[in-house]
This record gives C-alpha cells, sequence and structure tokens, in this order.
C-alpha cells in the first residue's frame, strides 16, 4: 500500500522539523566542545553546574516565577468569578467579553507595550506592576474560554440553583459547590497560562527593561556569552514547558475519565 | 427565573474590568491619542502618519513584515493541510499525543527558539559544519541572519498553531460524507475535489488569517537574532519606543496603530469566514 507511506512521510516532516531543533539544543548544552567537529567532541554536565551556580540565574528564575504566578493567580482570584457571575446572570455580557478578547489578539506584546509605556511610565506607577496587570489581560482567552468550559460542563446553572434552593446563599454557593467541581479545568487553563507567561520576553524587556532579569531577559542577555550556558537555559525551559503540559494533560484526562 | 439582587455580579465584575480597563483600554487610548501628537508629545497633528506614509524605510518594514508574514505562513499551511489530515488517520491514541507534542512546541517561541536554530545553523551550527564537512556548498551558505533563516524560525511557530487549528476542522468532515459519495460512486480524489475541499477552505483561509496576523505580531525571534538589524514592522516599533538616542515614541504609536489595524483586518476575515462556515454546514 503506498497510502500509509504518505501518512509517516507527512507527519515525519512535520515532527522532524519541531524536534531538531530542540534535540539540537539539548545536545548542546552537554556538549564540552563543538566548534569544528561534527559531532561533540566530549559530553559534560559543567553548564548546569555553571548555571545553577550562577546567582543571577537564580534570582532571574525567581523573578520569572513571581511574575508569571502572580499574574496567574491574580486571574484565579478576580477572572474566574467574574466569568462565572457573567456566564450565569449577565449572559449578554459575553459579547462583550469576546471583544475583548479580540481587541488582546490584536493588540499583541509589542502593540500593548507602546501603550502601555505611553499611558504609565514616568507616572510613578512600579512598571513590574504594569507587566503584571498586562499578562493578566493577555491570559484573559485562555482562562475565559478555560472557565466557560468548566463551567457548562458541570451545568453550573442548575448546581447553582440547587444549592440556593438548599438555603445557600450565592457567595457560599459559588465557594463550596462551584469552585470544587470547576477547579481541576481551571488548573488546566491556569498551568497553561503561567506557562506562557514564563516565555514571555516583549513585554517584560520593553516596560521594565534589562535591569530586572526575568529567565527570558537572562537568556537574551547570555545568547552572545556563551552559548552553551544558553542551550543549558533553553533546556531547562522546556523540561520545564513539557513538565506543566504533562500535568496539564494528566488532569484532562482524569476529567474525561471521570464524566 | 433568576432572583433578582445582583451582588455577586457587580462584586465580581468590577475589579475584572476594572483591571481591563487599565490595561488594555488606557494603553490603547494613550496610543492611538500619542500617535496624532507631535515628536515629544505636543499638539495634534497627522504628521506622524504622514510619515509612515512618506518614508521608504517604514514601507520597507511593512512590505517585509507583510512578505515573511504570508510566506511563513503559507508553507505552514500547506504542511499542515497534509500533515493533520495523516494524522486524523492514525489512532486516538496516536492522535493525542501529536496533539500535546504540538501543543508543547507552540510554546516553544522568541527567544529560545531563535537560539535553538542559531545552535544548529548559526556561523558554527551543527548543520553549518555537516553541510560544510559534506561539501555541499549551496547548503553551507545558507545564512541564518538572512530573510530565509528568519523564514525557517516563523514556520517553526507557526507550523504547530497551524495543526491545533486544523485537526478539528478535519473531524468536521464525517465519514459517512465519504462513504456516502463512495457509494455513489466516487474516488477519493473527487470526494476531497467536490466535497472535502469545498468543506474545509473556509476553516483553512481563516487559519491562514490567523498564521499571519500571529507573524505579523511576532518581534522577540527576529529581535534575538539580530537585535535591531532586520527592518520588521515590530522592529520598527521596539527601537522606536524603547529608551535608546532614536527614540520617537510618537512615531512608533502610529505604526503600532496601523499594524493594529492590519491583525484587525486579518481577524475579521477568519470571523466572517467561520461564520460563512456555520451558515454551509447547518
Amino acid at each position: 500500500m503506498k497510502k500509509p507511506f504518505l501518512h509517516y512521510l507527512t507527519i515525519g516532516i512535520v515532527l522532524l522539523y519541531l524536534l531538531v531543533p530542540l534535540l539540537g539544543s539539548f545536545l548542546y548544552s552537554f556538549a564540552t566542545n563543538w566548534h569544528k567537529t561534527i559531532l561533540p567532541e566530549g559530553l559534560t554536565i559543567k553548564w548546569y553546574m555553571e548555571l545553577f551556580g550562577d546567582s543571577r540565574f537564580l534570582l532571574s528564575l525567581g523573578r520569572s516565577l513571581i511574575m508569571s504566578l502572580s499574574a496567574t493567580l491574580l486571574s484565579l482570584v478576580i477572572m474566574v468569578p467574574a466569568i462565572f457571575s457573567i456566564v450565569l446572570y449577565a449572559p449578554k455580557w459575553e459579547k462583550l467579553i469576546q471583544s475583548i478578547i479580540v481587541m488582546t489578539y490584536a493588540m499583541p506584546g509589542i502593540i500593548l507595550a507602546v501603550g502601555l509605556i505611553r499611558a504609565y511610565a514616568g507616572s510613578g506607577v512600579s512598571m513590574i506592576l504594569v507587566t503584571i496587570g498586562a499578562y493578566f489581560v493577555g491570559i484573559l482567552p485562555y482562562m475565559y474560554q478555560g472557565t466557560r468550559n468548566s463551567l457548562r460542563n458541570i451545568h453550573a446553572d442548575s448546581l447553582m440553583e440547587a444549592a440556593e434552593i438548599l438555603g445557600a446563599s450565592r457567595f457560599i454557593a459559588f465557594l463550596k459547590v462551584i469552585v470544587p467541581s470547576i477547579m481541576s479545568g481551571i488548573l488546566v487553563s491556569a498551568l497553561l497560562s503561567f506557562s506562557i507567561l514564563f516565555g514571555e520576553f516583549v513585554l517584560v524587556n520593553l516596560l521594565v527593561g534589562g535591569s530586572f532579569e526575568t529567565v527570558q531577559v537572562y537568556l537574551y542577555q547570555k545568547l552572545n556569552q556563551s552559548g552553551h550556558i544558553a542551550s543549558a537555559v533553553v533546556a531547562c525551559y522546556f523540561v520545564l514547558v513539557a513538565i506543566l503540559t504533562a500535568i496539564m494533560v494528566k488532569a484532562t484526562r482524569k476529567k474525561e475519565g471521570s464524566v | 427565573m433568576r432572583k433578582r439582587g445582583n451582588g455577586l455580579l457587580i462584586a465580581s465584575t468590577i475589579p475584572f474590568f476594572l483591571l481591563v480597563f487599565l490595561f488594555l483600554i488606557v494603553p490603547l487610548v494613550f496610543m492611538i491619542f500619542g500617535s496624532f501628537q507631535g515628536n515629544g508629545g505636543i499638539g495634534f497633528t497627522f504628521d506622524q502618519y504622514k510619515e509612515v506614509f512618506q518614508n521608504a524605510y517604514y514601507h520597507q518594514a511593512f512590505k517585509n513584515s507583510i512578505l515573511i508574514s504570508f510566506f511563513s505562513s503559507i508553507i505552514a499551511i500547506v504542511l499542515a493541510v497534509f500533515a493533520t489530515y495523516s494524522i486524523t488517520q492514525f489512532s486516538k491514541k496516536i492522535q493525542d499525543r501529536i496533539l500535546v507534542f504540538a501543543n508543547l512546541t507552540s510554546n516553544f517561541a522568541g527567544i529560545p527558539l531563535a537560539f535553538a536554530f542559531i545552535v544548529l545553523l548559526g556561523n558554527s551550527g551543527l548543520f553549518t559544519l555537516l553541510f560544510k564537512h559534506f561539501g555541499w556548498e549551496t547548503l553551507s551558505s545558507f545564512h541564518l541572519y538572512s530573510w530565509s533563516g528568519l523564514v525557517l524560525i516563523y514556520i517553526y511557530f507557526q507550523l504547530p498553531l497551524a495543526v491545533m487549528l486544523l485537526f478539528p476542522v478535519y473531524q468536521g468532515i464525517q465519514t459517512q460524507w465519504k462513504e456516502a459519495a463512495s457509494l455513489l460512486g466516487a474516488t477519493t480524489f473527487q470526494f476531497w475535489l467536490r466535497i472535502g475541499l469545498p468543506v474545509i477552505m473556509p476553516s483553512i483561509a481563516g487559519t491562514f488569517s490567523i498564521l499571519f496576523a500571529n507573524a505579523m505580531g511576532a518581534y522577540a525571534s527576529a529581535y534575538a537574532l539580530t537585535g535591531s538589524t532586520y527592518n520588521l514592522v515590530t522592529i520598527r516599533i521596539g527601537a522606536l519606543t524603547s529608551g535608546d538616542i532614536f527614540a520617537k515614541p510618537e512615531l512608533g504609536s502610529a505604526i503600532a496603530c496601523l499594524l493594529g489595524l492590519t491583525l484587525v483586518v486579518a481577524l475579521l476575515i477568519n470571523e466572517w469566514l467561520s461564520r460563512k462556515i456555520r451558515r454551509d454546514l447547518s
């Protein structure tokens, strides 16, 4: 048969294209010297030792974690209840949310940065807080999608009705009934948002600048200094994203299995 | 009927809309406003837009951005149209795995991606050395820091996105249609020509417009590769806005507004096309 081979071929081309750059970076991060030979002259973990011994890297890692975590938590605390009450009690406003989402697509990092600099630079507001605010807006599409789908899956409106008939106030019903049931779905969107923010460079670089090094800014600084260290950063970053993705896949599967 | 008393609705949406207002609407208004100001933020003028439309340098930037977005989107979508169809021919388990991998690599963009390509194809990159070793002149003279190098990087971040967007489209093509067509005597080729393609065409075009918008707004990869040397719209905006000596934030705002408009048009086209499909299918 000729057909299956063609399918393997097309998928193979795509997978190879996506895989080779990753493998190259991983290999390079373990290579001792790799300038003239086809394969590295030897393998070593000294770049990783050096990387994790560099307090600048550890600090940048901490900053990235704080920035991405606080924006994600902020959206969990503020966005999820807002989307919940809009979906349930003011469905007409969903059009408004969808327009906001289209606006975020039409204003990628570079455009949003221009506006934020004009609006807030030199106004005394901390640009770090402004960046977190921009992150909040940036992850809106993912959080909205995740929250809305979860609410639909659990039939939130009947759950709320039942809880209220049983005498719970709306707020208590939301906290004790809705939140626990949508938790796994929300967690997936939160992890997705977190991993997107962790790789964010444009906003933090333009708004806060080189003085506030996140992992991405650190990587950018290292590009021209040490290729091996830079590829160790890339490898670590990719492993982190892979772990987050694995957790997301597992959480989604579990949810599908339980229904 | 819903009970009255929307305390929860008001209490939960106020902080939400406040943040959206502060970090989306306010910057948008300031940017539009700034694009109509003279250098230094004085007065009201169309000079910045005149400058963009008259200066060949900015024409070039728009032309370059449009060309690279167009080519990377076309190549990615052609690859994805075939590969995604192939994916649907495998078992559910393998489909899931490939989609997870696409999802994973779609996060691999910007600075790390540019660096991965430097490792492969940079001046002493893995493939560059390999090509030299085998004496493949045409290949070893490939220059990553050229336009074709940048296209390779753009294709990388477009490809997983295209696969993820097209996958549900193929699932919309039901096996019953194929069976019905083949019962009526159609070959596979005829099925795709007369039924399959017309059904998925609007989705492919819609996906293309999303990819195009995605590439138009990309900044970090090109910036990581050569700083500000590529003359792309986003690179120009970055250079005009960030605080070096050439900073002209008002001009940067005008270019950003024009880029935003381009993206809105691309998104509207997608919206229009996806509405078209729904009407056709229902």
